[in-house]
């Protein structure tokens, strides 16, 4: 993923700043309650939410288990209708594609629409290396790529920053980038999306090249979807003369009549809207209508490793709706930041560590980075079971075992630091196994109970320090269960 | 093309690094034997036609489109009207507007041509189109580039976008019922409200890219009772997964 996450904190470090700092966590209770209970009040309007959210996740999983069929029937399709179609294994050679096809055009700037997958592979960075200037357009991207800041959030990427700290980002950088903030720009969110809307238009209206992502992509008519609010998406599909996508190779649905089941979980999911401002689909190239040159980009960059996990496969349902961030307890007191990767929040922790495997301690640290409480799977639209995932990937981290790197099955060692766990564990294990030393051990901690410290020594101390630790009783279960009940028959 | 290595080199290698991932999916299965349970809804209530453009009207003016109702002898005076009061002095219309409904309208007629540069477009005030259907559940236009609404951009870069709508004709209930009637081969938008953003402290502002000013003029046309959508059962209820439907016939619905 991209280098600017390279070098990140494990999520506790980054988290312990994180919950320091107030306007930060007010900025963030407020977004997720605030888009949280109108999600509720959206979803509640159709009384069929069920239904629909199975057939979205049975969609997903029939695509998933027929990834390759579906894939080859998109290219067949994309082509027919005019397109390009080329194929990215990993970011860098996804980053190469997209700098070679802006060359050819003999353009140095580029226009993009908000994108996931190009943030996933630094784009931006590696076009600026070959001398292209990407402008983000979405107004939240806008805000954090003239503030030389990540995104936090998936739907509102530029969520931690309240309308003070925007204004004097306009004001002082917008001039750098192209036209200037109005002068006496004030905070007033019209006022600043007004600046937005005069700063980004001579960029839309001279643009040759377009960048986008895509929500979905029809295996059956080789259909694109970009979903939006703003017009920057319809800006940057239609004004350019060539278009580029770059899609993650899960983004394929079978056919036409499945958007009938995205097209209603999506919006409700994200933005707690009936249906979004904008929704664009285009179908290769159309002639004197739009882009007369159409490049699609699917990229891997460890989607083939996720699906190779049985269990963790089901990441790749998501459709980046955001709903999990916004009920998660741990990613409203931490912020997005904290994660390190393009993916916040409870699907980051499972979707980051898959994509890029657990080697670096930032990566090995997501899987904890979550209470289980299980809120991000009731709100999915795709019904992933993110506790189970994050379960599963806890293991991989302490016990180690197979995975799939690179297209490479590989044996995974457990991950430094976790030896007190798993020599708990451990330990565990054996007395479990060992009834008669599980006896003389609850004996002995049960009389020696009141010279038991109130918090534990070395590595347990971190735990301890937050938590009460049990009572130890004075008489264990099975102790009591034969004094008093051991006579009877059974 | 460009970029690094052979393109067939990728692609095989991906495909192939997705076809190990699976060696878990039994030989021999197919993609329609994972079920997919279609027991959701094709609409949300039922409604006669009449209802149901009244729903439209109440979920686009929910998200803060203008909505007008007319008949065949009132367009014209209610396009006047709407671009006088809107202070429009070039309107934009596509190829096939019909000429009477802007018969009575002052703005200079521009219209879209290949050579109209975006900058010609940004020049205009307003821009009148018809649609191609609205979804009542949703409060959404659909505009597939046909002659009565042109290209994609002259809906977008003018500030004032007045999308007339025939009803009931042009309605239907639901996105399902939508995608039914839609060809996928067209370029297609969907409009629901005006433009905005919720990116600052989630206060949502009409207009930053596309037109700040949405207005739907619900346009009733003479009913001959073959029109009647409503009530029609819903999709075919068959697992749709078939791969060679091929060609799709053209929309089921005229153009002019």
């Amino acid at each position: 993923m991209s280098g600017t996450y390279l070098g990140m904190p494990a999520f506790p470090e980054a988290a312990h700043d994180a919950v320091r700092n107030p306007t930060l966590r007010r900025n963030l209770r407020h977004a997720t309650h605030t888009i949280r209970d109108k999600r509720a009040r959206a979803v509640a309007e159709l009384e069929d939410w069920a239904g629909l959210r199975a057939a979205a996740k049975a969609i997903k999983d029939r695509t998933l288990r027929h990834l390759d069929h579906y894939l080859v029937r998109l290219e067949q399709a994309v082509t027919a209708a005019g397109g390009t179609v080329h194929w990215a294994a990993d970011a860098a050679e996804a980053n190469r594609i997209v700098t070679a096809l802006v060359k050819a055009t003999g353009e140095s700037e580029v226009v993009k629409v908000k994108s996931m997958a190009t943030q996933e592979t630094g784009l931006n960075e590696a076009l600026e290396a070959e001398g292209i200037r990407a402008y983000e357009t979405d107004l939240a991207e806008l805000i954090v790529q003239l503030g030389d800041d990540r995104p936090t959030h998936i739907l509102v990427p530029a969520i931690h920053r309240n309308r003070g700290e925007i204004r004097d980002i306009f004001a002082e950088r917008m001039g750098r980038w192209g036209r200037p903030a109005p002068d006496g720009l004030t905070d007033r969110p019209a006022d600043l999306a007004e600046a937005a809307r005069l700063h980004l238009r001579e960029k839309f209206l001279r643009a040759k090249v377009g960048v986008s992502g895509a929500n979905f992509m029809v295996a059956e008519t080789g259909t694109l979807v970009v979903v939006e609010s703003e017009g920057n998406g319809r800006m940057c599909l239609t004004l350019p003369e060539t278009l580029i996508s770059v899609v993650g190779i899960e983004k394929v649905v079978p056919t036409w009549r499945d958007l009938e089941v995205f097209l209603q979980v999506l919006p409700r999911s994200s933005t707690a809207e009936r249906m979004n401002p904008y929704t664009s689909m285009w179908t290769g190239t159309t002639d004197g209508d739009g882009p007369r040159a159409f490049h699609l980009v699917l990229l891997d960059n460890g989607r083939s490793d996720t699906l190779a996990d049985e269990v963790g496969r089901q990441a790749l349902r998501c459709i980046r709706c955001s709903a999990c961030l916004n009920v998660c307890p741990v990613y409203e007191r931490a912020g997005g930041h904290a994660y390190g990767s393009v993916y916040p929040g409870p699907i980051g922790a499972i979707l980051t560590p898959q994509l890029r495997g657990t080697g670096s301690g930032l990566d090995a640290s997501l899987p904890y980075a979550s209470s289980l409480c299980g809120a991000c799977y009731e709100v999915c639209p795709v019904a992933i079971d993110i506790p189970e995932v994050l379960v599963h990937l806890r293991e991989r981290v302490v016990q180690g075992g197979e995975a799939t790197r690179n297209g490479v099955r590989v044996r995974l060692r457990p991950a430094k630091g976790h030896a007190a766990e798993r020599a708990a564990m451990r330990a565990a294990r054996w007395a479990l196994d060992h009834p008669a030393a599980l006896r003389a051990g609850q004996r002995l901690a049960a009389r020696t109970r009141r010279l038991h410290p109130r918090r534990l020594p070395g590595p347990g101390r971190a735990w301890s320090d937050t938590r009460d630790l049990p009572e130890v009783p004075a008489e264990s279960f099975r102790d009591w269960w034969q004094r008093t009940r051991g006579g009877e028959a059974r | 093309m460009g970029g690094g290595g052979p393109a067939g080199g990728s692609r095989d290698r991906v495909l192939a690094r997705v076809r190990r991932a699976l060696a878990d999916v039994p030989r021999g299965e197919r993609p329609s034997d994972v079920p997919v349970e279609r027991s959701y809804l094709r609409t949300h209530g039922r409604r006669t036609a009449e209802e149901t453009v009244a729903l439209l009207a109440e979920n686009l003016a929910d998200y803060r489109a203008v909505v007008h109702r007319t008949t065949e002898d009132g367009v014209r005076d209610l396009l006047m009207v709407l671009l006088a009061r809107r202070g429009s002095r070039s309107v934009l219309v596509p190829p096939s507007l019909p000429p009477h409904w802007l018969a009575a309208a002052d703005p200079t007629r521009v219209h879209d041509r290949a050579a109209c540069t975006t900058r010609q477009l940004d020049a205009a005030d307003s821009v009148v189109t018809g649609c191609a259907l609205a979804i009542a559940e949703t409060g959404t236009i659909v505009l597939d580039g046909g002659p009565e609404q042109g290209r994609r951009r002259i809906t977008l870069v003018p500030d004032h976008h007045i999308c007339v709508v025939r009803v009931p004709d042009q309605v239907v209930a639901s996105v399902p019922q939508a995608l039914e009637r839609l060809d996928p081969r067209r370029p297609l938008t969907w409009i629901s409200g005006p433009s905005a953003t919720s990116d600052i402290e989630l206060d949502r502002v009409e207009g930053v890219h596309g037109p700040r000013t949405l207005e739907v003029v619900l346009l009733e046309t003479d009913r001959d009772g073959e029109t009647d959508r409503e009530g029609e059962p819903g999709g075919d209820g068959g697992d749709e997964d078939d791969h060679d439907r091929g060609g799709r016939d053209g929309p089921p619905y005229a153009d002019g």
